[in-house]
């Protein structure tokens, strides 16, 4: 995607991209390729001993039946938290542009769960769906649905879907707000003055010019919810009850660090990038085709 | 004007529903905040605040000092955050400002390559990757210093790439309108880009803040100095391992106060949102 | 708003935020910390996962070293929960700068034991500085966990705890059972269990916290049977697991029927169970010793401590229990010195101190980890003062340790605990026998030992 009218200077884009590129080489690539490099060998924790294996990490990571359980959770809990967070999302900020009364107190609200920290959060939401002393989780026990989500799997994805899927909505809203505010005022009048319809003035001239932040907060959410999401699951359910909420990132995780097997965690974090560079490159070119900017 | 009205009672509602919902554990940690630790471990916690708040805020901000409870001043642990979270957001945001720039407007071989590795940094994340990284920061010798906080954090994709979107939907007109002025880019850059994407920067600016004030892991590693910890640091600290007891109500309070700056913040930039917004006007 | 003025200042911002010398911190990488100019105190770094309030405490006792003395300085920093201070070990030992001083949970020993180029035993270490230290006041079921097999101690044992059973006495009164006489078998247990919530005395009738702790390998070290080959892993790398043994799966099945009549409710992994019993949601727990602290804030009903239960058709049960908690170990660097060694040395003889030891117990509910130090809490008059707080040692030293109750040295012992707690919760939620559990634990857990046993030096 590139604009038609820039700049025709030779020298200045590299001087401009060289810091950005600086860090990132130093502290990303430079780590990552040794991250990922110990992906071929089987070694102890603290490096004394290592063996190379080739790919031997990969095929016991794929072969694993627990690792093709974790993906199949990983699909569902992804597609769960992305559809609820954008929507939601989507949903609070326009209602929140419109000119209505107390606006500013409603956005200024709906912002705050951003900024709780996120193992305040994790302990926050064990506190309002703990069966025993949750104020939420009580209520259905009460209720007769042996709402259980440290014996019942059903019950602890729901749970991490509604953690993880609550902490996005606030960072959707934000931009989506941001980017809702950034239309000029001008052609929402001009349309209204066509006599557009408020569905029909949203769909078709509203969410178009939304959608290059819509486009990138698909981006950011399909990351989050491969990637970040780790934090939520940790606090609340750490993988059980059985293996029913280990997504692919949270056994990274465990792999990784609590089990100390740095090749086999490594391994699947390969398998996992290139996932995700897969994605976001079909994202790219087949969503943003339909971007309009 | 009737469809008007009805169309405010709903979203009036959706509104109230949103904000019931979604600040709900933020209410909870509030309400949690104001207890004793007895009532929350019995289960007994109700929506309404208790009498212990005035003892809990105390207790929580001269932590430090407390005679069993050795941690850090809250005072302290915030300042350290306020500059971290600072660092952070500022730097992100000037180089990807400028990276986004030059991949949006110029040509140049390299152009998308630049760019995807750039973006790339965001699918290994940093619990991945974390030894190889600490090793590069302590052969540097950044252990313990703010350019070791902050540099590894600072190389981030988010904002090039929001920035980017963003660039993207800038009028020809305008850049062709400069370029007849006789402006360079950088001229441009300053004189009419920055203004424009206020709200965008308003709005990362609030992110990567918080990004920054909640970071936990990459300053426990790179720290060994309980003077430089960070209020998530201090908060984790309290929620305690297995043997040791949780001081919820303090959990709380320390939380609440952790949340103030970041929300200051928010509503700081709320303000340039809206001013972002007549500007556009132009 | 002056976009020029603002990205100036946002910039300058940056720079000198970047810049400048951290608070208090100064540009002093770690590895300088080690070269020492003469006259100035040798100083140590000493890195622990201990949070509130037992880290505070902890700390303070470093700052009392400090203070006691002016060659050493002890430099303590907590690093997160137990795994984050393990990672955070590793990475600074492949940086070429290691802490001297790490704590690491009693289930890393064997991974940490195999680092053998990476750790120096605690009895190298007080021998080559120097410092007279005598391991026998140690208390055997601490030295033991913390020793090679022929009983020389490798880490420095500190904060330990055992599992004991609380009991609900008011809950206990309401359904007519005697409130001074806890249960001393598991059938009296569930037989209690059952009159409590047939009587509905309390909502639940038993839970446990740390399940794999509790019910496998304190239940396996009770009962006098192997939990694995090899002396437990005392002996060498390549143990097996045997926890399928006709015992192991007997007390499966039973907390299957418990938990299928209502009489047994499961609390979850690691600590999530503990809140059940000061809520008085459950009226019988079988946790740490160290919840006693949390009971006694919170409970607003009378209680007490027990030993164990065992089945008492088991011969030679009850055996004395294992401990949980942590102990320091010491790591080695390229550019260690042996002041800094000497320094550790003193430091460890300083923490060994009756007093040090007791102060410790008392105000944590860990155990008083040497005789001395119990002798000196038993002359303060605290334990009659405070009835129950002497349960948890007098289980640990019941008898003598056996084969099969000195400790567990499995390598990659968390990651067997997670793989019984998934293999039981499938069995609770009815979707496999307890036969079919165990054997599944012990496949899985074979594996993760011979994946251990390849990384790993051969003893």
């Amino acid at each position: 995607m590139t604009r038609r009218a820039i700049f025709d200077n030779k020298l200045l884009p590299y001087v401009l991209v060289a810091p950005q590129l600086a860090i990132t080489l130093v502290f990303f690539f430079w780590p990552a390729g040794q991250a990922i490099y110990q992906s071929l060998f089987r070694q102890d924790p603290f490096g004394l001993r290592t063996e190379f294996v080739w790919f031997e990490n990969f095929a016991h990571v794929l072969g694993d039946p627990a690792y093709r359980g974790a993906v199949g959770i990983t699909v569902l809990f992804s597609g769960a938290v992305i559809g609820v967070a954008l929507l939601t999302g989507l949903l609070l900020a326009v209602t929140a542009d419109q000119q209505i009364r107390g606006a500013g107190v409603y956005t200024t609200l709906l912002m705050w769960p951003y900024a709780v920290a996120p193992a305040v959060a994790a302990a926050l939401w064990l506190f309002i769906f703990h069966p025993a002393i949750g104020i939420v989780g009580r209520v259905l026990v009460r209720m007769g649905l042996h709402w259980d989500f440290s014996l019942n799997g059903v019950h602890a994805v729901i749970l991490i879907i509604i953690a993880a899927a609550w902490k996005q909505v606030s960072y959707n809203f934000i931009f989506f707000l941001a980017g809702l505010q950034s239309i000029p005022k001008s052609v929402l009048e001009a349309a209204s003055v066509d006599g557009a319809g408020g569905r029909h003035r949203f769909w078709k001239i509203v969410f178009p010019l939304l959608s290059p932040t819509t486009f990138f907060l698909l981006l950011v959410n399909v990351i989050y919810a491969f990637f970040d999401t780790f934090g939520v699951i940790h606090a609340l359910t750490r993988g059980g009850p059985g293996k029913a909420t280990e997504t692919l990132i949270y056994k990274v995780y465990v792999d990784g660090v609590v089990n100390l097997d740095l090749g086999g965690s490594s391994a699947q974090s390969v398998i996992l990038l290139l996932v995700v560079v897969t994605l976001t490159a079909i994202q790219f070119r087949y969503v943003e085709r339909r971007v309009h900017y | 004007m009737g469809a008007l009205r009805r169309t405010h009672w709903l979203a009036h509602l959706v509104l109230i529903a949103g904000v019931a919902t979604f600040v709900f554990p933020v209410y909870m940690a509030i309400i949690g905040s104001t207890h004793d630790l007895g009532t929350i471990a019995r289960g007994e916690l109700s929506l309404r605040p208790g009498p212990h708040a005035i003892e809990n805020y105390t207790r929580a901000w001269e932590s430090g000092q407390g005679e069993r409870v050795r941690g850090t001043p809250v005072r302290r642990m915030m300042t350290n955050s306020l500059i971290m979270a600072l660092t952070i957001a500022t730097g992100k945001i000037a180089i990807s400002i400028l990276s986004a720039f030059a991949v949006a407007f110029f040509a140049f071989p390299l152009r998308m390559f630049f760019f995807w590795m750039i973006f790339v940094t965001l699918m290994l994340p940093v619990e991945v990757r974390i030894i190889p990284t600490y090793k590069v920061v302590s052969d540097l010798g950044m252990i313990n210093t703010v350019p070791g906080l902050t540099i590894p954090l600072i190389a981030s994709a988010t904002a090039t790439l929001i920035f980017r979107q963003f660039f993207l939907t800038v009028p020809d007109e305008m850049v062709d309108a400069a370029k007849i002025d006789g402006a360079g880019p950088m001229r441009f850059f300053w004189s009419i880009l920055m203004p424009l994407s206020s709200t965008t920067i308003a709005a990362l600016f609030v992110i990567l803040f918080i990004y920054g004030w909640n970071q936990y892991l990459w300053p426990l590693l790179i720290t060994t100095r309980s003077e430089l910890n960070t209020v998530v640091i201090g908060i984790t600290k309290m929620i305690g391992t297995s043997d040791a007891q949780t001081d919820w109500q303090l959990i709380m309070a320390t939380a609440v106060m952790a949340m103030l700056p970041p929300v200051a913040v928010m509503i700081l930039m709320q303000r340039w949102f809206v001013k972002g917004l007549t500007e556009t006007e132009k | 708003m002056n976009t020029k003025v603002l990205t100036a200042a946002a910039a300058i911002l940056v720079i000198a935020a970047v810049f400048t010398p951290g608070q208090g911190a100064g540009q002093v990488p770690a590895a300088s910390l080690m070269a020492q100019a003469p006259g100035q105190r040798v100083t140590i770094e000493f890195w622990h996962g201990l949070g509130q309030p037992g880290g505070g405490i902890l700390e303070g006792f470093a700052a009392d070293f400090n203070n006691a003395q002016s060659q050493y300085r002890v430099n303590a920093s907590y690093k997160g929960s137990y795994p984050e201070t393990m990672v955070a070990a590793i990475a600074a030992f492949r940086a070429g700068n290691a802490p001297h001083i790490v704590q690491m949970f009693e289930v890393g020993t064997a991974t940490m034991m195999a680092a053998k180029g990476a750790i120096k035993p605690v009895h190298e270490l007080m021998k080559e500085a120097g410092v007279p230290f005598d391991a026998s006041i140690y208390l055997p079921a601490i030295r033991s966990y913390y020793s090679t097999a022929d009983g020389k101690l490798i880490s420095m044992p500190f904060n330990s705890s055992t599992t004991v059973m609380f009991w609900n006495k008011d809950a206990f009164r309401r359904a007519g059972l005697n409130p001074d006489q806890p249960p001393k078998t598991w059938n009296e247990l569930r037989a209690a269990a059952q009159r409590i919530r047939a009587a509905n005395a309390a909502p639940c009738g038993f839970t446990y916290a740390w399940p794999t702790w509790t019910q496998l390998e304190n239940f396996s070290a009770i009962h006098d049977v192997p939990l694995a080959t090899k002396t437990n892993g005392f002996e060498g790398f390549d143990t097996e697991l045997t926890i399928n043994s006709p015992l192991h799966v007997r007390h499966v099945q039973f907390m299957m029927d418990m938990l299928k009549e209502g009489s047994f409710k499961y609390g979850g992994r690691d600590a999530a169970g503990d809140a059940l019993f000061p809520s008085g949601e459950c009226a019988i727990i079988h946790g740490s010793s160290g919840l006693r602290g949390r009971i006694v804030r919170e409970a607003r009903f009378g209680w007490g401590t027990a030993f164990l239960p065992y089945y008492e058709d088991v011969k030679g049960a009850p055996k004395n229990s294992i401990i949980g908690g942590a102990s320091f170990w010491v790591m080695t660097s390229p550019r260690r010195t042996k002041e800094e060694y000497r320094a550790v040395a003193e430091f460890f003889k300083f923490l060994g101190r009756p007093e040090v030891a007791a102060k410790w117990h008392i105000e944590t509910g860990f155990l008083p980890i040497t005789f001395p130090a119990i002798q000196q809490v038993q002359s303060m008059g605290y334990y009659e003062q405070n009835p129950g707080t002497d349960i948890p040692y007098k289980q640990l030293t019941r008898t003598l340790p056996s084969k099969n109750s000195k400790g567990l040295r499995l390598g990659n012992m968390p990651e067997i605990r997670v793989v019984v707690y998934e293999e039981w919760e499938k069995a609770f939620q009815g979707q496999q026998t307890a036969k079919q559990a165990m054997d599944a634990a012990v496949q899985r857990g074979n594996e993760i030992l011979r994946r251990f046993q390849r990384t790993a030096v051969t003893q």
